[in-house]
């Protein structure tokens, strides 16, 4: 049996796929197991989504309170922390969180794969992010943008803090990406050690086996830990992003 | 043999940064709780900062993570 912790997070060709099916130029492109789950991720959240809204009943139903509420939370979020003018990037801020949300969610399916566990996905995800926050900046306030690298400080400090601003700005697709990545890294790495626990004892006999009772028990309490961080980095992800593009619509000033 | 020890001990030391992740984490959760006993009344505006602060805080113990498996499995 094999107990790695890390090979639930092995990206491999699934369906017996193991010819590619393009290249770009020479780089072949298989539909691996993460490609697998991202088409469900959208699939099942668009469908889940414009179903439960289509009645549009007055009294609402479970499931389409449940999207008026995914809805509303969102909309809360932007209003509050970029004002009214960020509410044009509802859309991309609500498709964001949804994305991040289920693939958590789909992720934590014992078995199954969790998107969101691997750093190209969220570097990506944050590099879109930060490519939006500056093509923003630059659409509202032209050149005068570059004022975000200039705080109010006096000429002689201002020598140290632009360089800090820049590469305070210019970290943040990584520290954006690092941070979901690794919160899904470390948890499912964690369950995994915890369950080479519960078979390690469980076939150790006598005793032993009986014990094995504890760690089981650790794992679903941790499995509720992680449900719960599982929706606070995908509420994280969508309020920096929110941050950040308040950041550019309004440089320095407060709304 | 001797770089696969300075490896185990070198990922091993990443997991010091968890020290900081953990004396961060407990301030935002207690001074958010001392905030919030003096002034019961702001206490639910500001669970969003609560958690933003408490995600922050969290993912720099995680950076060590990083650092550990960079350590354990790029190099």
């Amino acid at each position: 049996m094999n107990l790695n912790p890390m090979e639930q997070f092995a990206v491999k060709p699934i369906f017996g796929l193991d010819k590619p099916l393009l290249h770009i130029g020479s780089h072949p492109i298989f539909f691996t197991n993460q490609a697998l789950l991202m088409v469900i991720v959208a699939v099942a959240s668009a469908l889940f989504l414009s179903l439960a809204v289509k009645p549009g009943a007055l009294v609402p139903s479970r499931s389409q309170s449940m999207a008026e509420l995914s809805y509303e939370f969102v909309a809360n979020m932007i209003h509050s922390a970029t004002g009214e003018d960020g509410l044009k990037f509802f859309p991309f801020v609500f498709t964001l969180f949804i994305f991040v949300l289920c693939s958590n969610f789909f992720g934590m399916v014992p078995g199954s794969f969790t998107v969101t566990s691997q750093i190209a996905v969220t570097l990506a995800l944050a590099c879109l992010v930060i490519g939006l926050v500056i093509v923003t900046g630059f659409m509202k306030h032209g050149f005068g943008f570059l004022k975000l690298f200039v705080p109010h400080a006096p000429w002689y400090l201002l020598i140290l803090l632009i360089p800090i601003e820049v590469i305070s700005f210019l970290t943040r697709p990584i520290s954006l990406s690092v941070r979901l990545f690794a919160n899904m890294l470390a948890g499912h790495t964690m369950l995994a050690v915890f369950g080479g626990f519960v078979v390690a004892l469980g076939s150790a006999g006598g005793a032993l086996s009986i014990l094995s009772v504890a760690p089981m028990l650790l794992i679903v309490a941790i499995m509720l830990l992680e449900l719960l961080v599982a929706f606070l980095q995908a509420y994280v992800f969508a309020i920096l992003t929110c941050i950040y593009l308040n950041e550019a619509l309004h440089l320095h000033d407060h709304h | 043999m001797e770089l696969a020890a300075a490896k185990m001990i070198g990922a091993g030391l990443a997991c010091i940064a968890l020290v900081g992740a953990g004396i961060g984490i407990g301030n935002v959760f207690g001074s958010y709780l001392s905030g919030a006993l003096r002034n019961p009344g702001a206490a639910a505006t500001q669970t969003t900062n609560l958690l933003l602060g408490f995600a922050l805080c969290e993912a720099t113990g995680l950076f060590g993570l990083v650092i550990a498996l960079l350590i354990l499995f790029a190099f």
